[in-house]
């Protein structure tokens, strides 16, 4: 029964990856931003952050993107005692199973683990959370354009407002919410940086040490060639 | 000085009294004589070596921090998955270490696959190196072996369907198919169980055994000595003292070149690892970021590139055959298809070794055979239902160049002796 319930919970995915290439939308760069990381944060603290989980991400971790402790500790952590703990939530899996239908993933790797040949994870979550539409035949009011009957409402709903989808299937915001257009892609754009930066916190200086490492090797090299150079000169 | 040349003397001849060091420093460093035209296709098998010493070195930090354990922790993710992000966040440099190994598997393949084609143009598994050959398909077997046990480990979606589908396999084989698939999971599905004896099979069982094949194939070819880009013996022709006249000592003269490759490798190397570890979701596969999920059969399971040409054989298969499903015999020809290889010794009758001096027929055939080999490897990533150009539907193909594949192989010894060879030089020549 069980398998079955998960079964048709997923067909849509399945059709949807056997389906035509999937159009997503191109998640604006803020890998390097600074304050644009920390309000990601911020978003995703607040609103992610409490049925989402990001067990493998520490708090203090934030110190990548310009938090000290002391502003992570009270501006951040509303579920957490020490500021070396991962971002756990209270909610029980079990319950969440039975309220939403499947438990909402870890959002740790979500950014790496949502890439795909359409495009980059960062790419899926920047049009997947700008592409919540009213919908009444589901549970909770709500669908998604690139990942139909899913079982997350649109929780920046009042931040976004109201989206329909008409009869050309293009999104219509009908009732504006507490943010324009063009701020809420920023602040989602915030977000996903965000969440791409949580995926892989290390990439930043793995791309700058890659560089150091190139240099050190091409400066080898050149010893290395002229060493060898100097020990064939006899062979013939 | 000379009291410190006399000590170190005086200590080489007490170990060598005991231990034959000189000995073997001569027999294959300083007086071990290679062929002097060693061409581009000659890296490969120090780079093999120096791949395998990445492995087992990051693989032994690794297993400090890995946790070979299914169950879930707290936060619902399983243990061992969050090991591997554990690695990947908290361990100091754990990072570069993990992407060293999920590099430096991929980065094998592609070195161990390049060395078996120099093998095959060069004619070098040929008499009298036939040995050299077989251990050599024993080390691809094991590591194949060791790629699969390696990959369940970081317990991810694809780790886990791939290791599914695969044992499934076993379970095509008429009368012990199913019960010989639970005793290889320990389980009725993968679980707990095989993880932890695929970590054991990963970490001790296949490099033990990868070590000993890799001793065995470097003793074999020390005493028959390397073949070349000419395909001629320069034992054939020695001076005065019995040093082969085309040979040089493989200390210094290979291993200064060989520092020069292992460099240009660890630049190609270090552009993966640094800047793009997941290799467009075919070193890491992007479906691997999320936790193993018993309930949740991803839609498109493809094992990792390095085993997708056999998988393509494998689903060329689709023809039931003496009442056995097609399953069993797909099984079968994806065996044949790695299996095949060392039969190559006895299936080339050709005069000459070399591809330089081989005819047209070899030349053609065997390049129809590689690009084939691209495509099946290709295919193998794709979804049985893929179409080239949005048209051309890829199973068909798959099936006629599997069916080439083996073709190439079983009448290798026809068109090997037929076709026109140019006689072979005396000696090698620099090219």
């Amino acid at each position: 029964m069980k398998k079955l319930l998960f079964a048709i919970l997923f067909a849509p995915v399945v059709a949807l990856a056997a389906g035509a290439k999937l159009h997503l939308d191109t998640a604006p760069d803020k890998a390097n931003d600074m304050a644009a990381l920390q309000n990601g944060a911020k978003v995703f603290v607040n609103y992610c952050l409490n049925c989402h989980s990001a067990s493998y991400m520490r708090y203090n971790r934030l110190k990548d993107i310009g938090l000290n402790d002391d502003q992570v500790r009270d501006n951040l952590m509303f579920t957490a005692d020490k500021v070396g703990e991962p971002m756990r939530i209270a909610m029980q899996r079990n319950d969440a199973k039975v309220w939403f239908g499947a438990a909402p993933p870890d959002l740790t790797v979500i950014a790496r683990a949502r890439a795909s040949e359409h495009g980059s994870g960062a790419d899926w979550l920047y049009t997947y959370l700008r592409s919540f539409y009213r919908d009444e035949s589901r549970p909770t009011g709500w669908n998604n354009v690139i990942f139909e009957n899913v079982g997350m409402p649109h929780v920046l709903w009042d931040l976004q407002g109201d989206q329909v989808m008409g009869e050309d299937h293009k999104l219509k915001l009908v009732k504006p919410g507490k943010m324009k257009p063009q701020e809420y892609d920023a602040m989602v754009g915030d977000l996903v940086a965000y969440l791409k930066y949580m995926g892989e916190p290390v990439s930043e200086f793995r791309k700058h040490l890659g560089v150091v490492v190139l240099i050190f090797l091409a400066v080898f090299f050149v010893f290395a060639y002229a060493l060898k150079r100097e020990f064939w000169k006899d062979i013939h | 000085m000379s009291k410190v040349n006399a000590l170190l003397q005086g200590t080489l001849d007490w170990v060598d009294a005991r231990f034959p060091l000189t000995a073997n420093w001569k027999a294959h460093l300083s007086e071990y004589y290679a062929p002097k035209n060693f061409n581009f296709w000659y890296f490969f098998g120090s780079l093999a070596i120096l791949v395998l010493v990445l492995q087992i070195v990051t693989g032994i930090f690794l297993t400090m921090h890995f946790k070979p354990d299914a169950s879930l922790n707290a936060s619902g993710v399983p243990v061992a998955f969050a090991s591997v992000e554990y690695i990947m966040r908290d361990v100091s440099w754990g990072w570069l270490i993990r992407y060293m190994h999920s590099t430096g598997a991929s980065a094998f393949f592609i070195v161990v696959y390049l060395h078996m084609f120099r093998g095959l143009i060069y004619g070098s598994y040929r008499k009298p190196r036939e040995l050299i050959w077989l251990f050599g398909i024993g080390i691809f077997l094991c590591l194949m072996g060791e790629a699969f046990f390696g990959y369940l480990l970081p317990w991810g979606q694809m780790s886990f369907w791939g290791a599914q589908v695969i044992v499934n396999l076993f379970s095509a084989i008429p009368v012990i198919g199913p019960d010989l698939s639970i005793w290889l999971r320990g389980d009725y599905v993968v679980g707990d169980a095989t993880l932890n004896r695929f970590f054991a099979f990963h970490v001790i069982a296949m490099p033990l055994v990868l070590v000993g094949l890799v001793a065995a194939h470097i003793i074999a070819l020390h005493e028959v000595g390397s073949n070349n880009p000419d395909g001629v013996e320069i034992k054939k022709k020695k001076d005065a003292n019995g040093v082969p006249l085309d040979g040089i000592p493989f200390h210094p003269y290979y291993t200064v070149k060989d520092i020069v490759g292992v460099i240009v490798f660890l630049m190609v190397f270090s552009v993966i690892v640094f800047f793009m570890p997941e290799g467009g979701g075919y070193f890491l596969e992007y479906n691997n970021f999320d936790p193993a999920d018993p309930l949740k059969t991803p839609p498109h399971i493809a094992p990792v590139w390095y085993f997708t040409p056999y998988y393509s054989l494998l689903r060329a298969v689709t023809y039931p055959l003496l009442g056995i499903d097609a399953k069993f015999w797909g099984v079968v020809a994806m065996g044949a298809g790695v299996v095949v290889f060392a039969f190559l010794p006895w299936l080339d009758r050709s005069p000459v070794k070399s591809i330089r001096y081989r005819g047209p027929l070899t030349k053609t055939l065997l390049t129809i055979w590689i690009i084939g080999f691209f495509i099946l490897g290709f295919l193998g990533t794709k979804d049985p239902a893929y179409k080239f150009f949005g048209s051309i539907p890829g199973a068909p193909v798959a099936q006629l160049l599997s069916v080439y594949y083996f073709l190439f192989f079983l009448t290798m010894p026809i068109w090997s002796s037929l076709d026109r060879c140019q006689p072979e030089p005396d000696r090698v020549t620099m090219k």
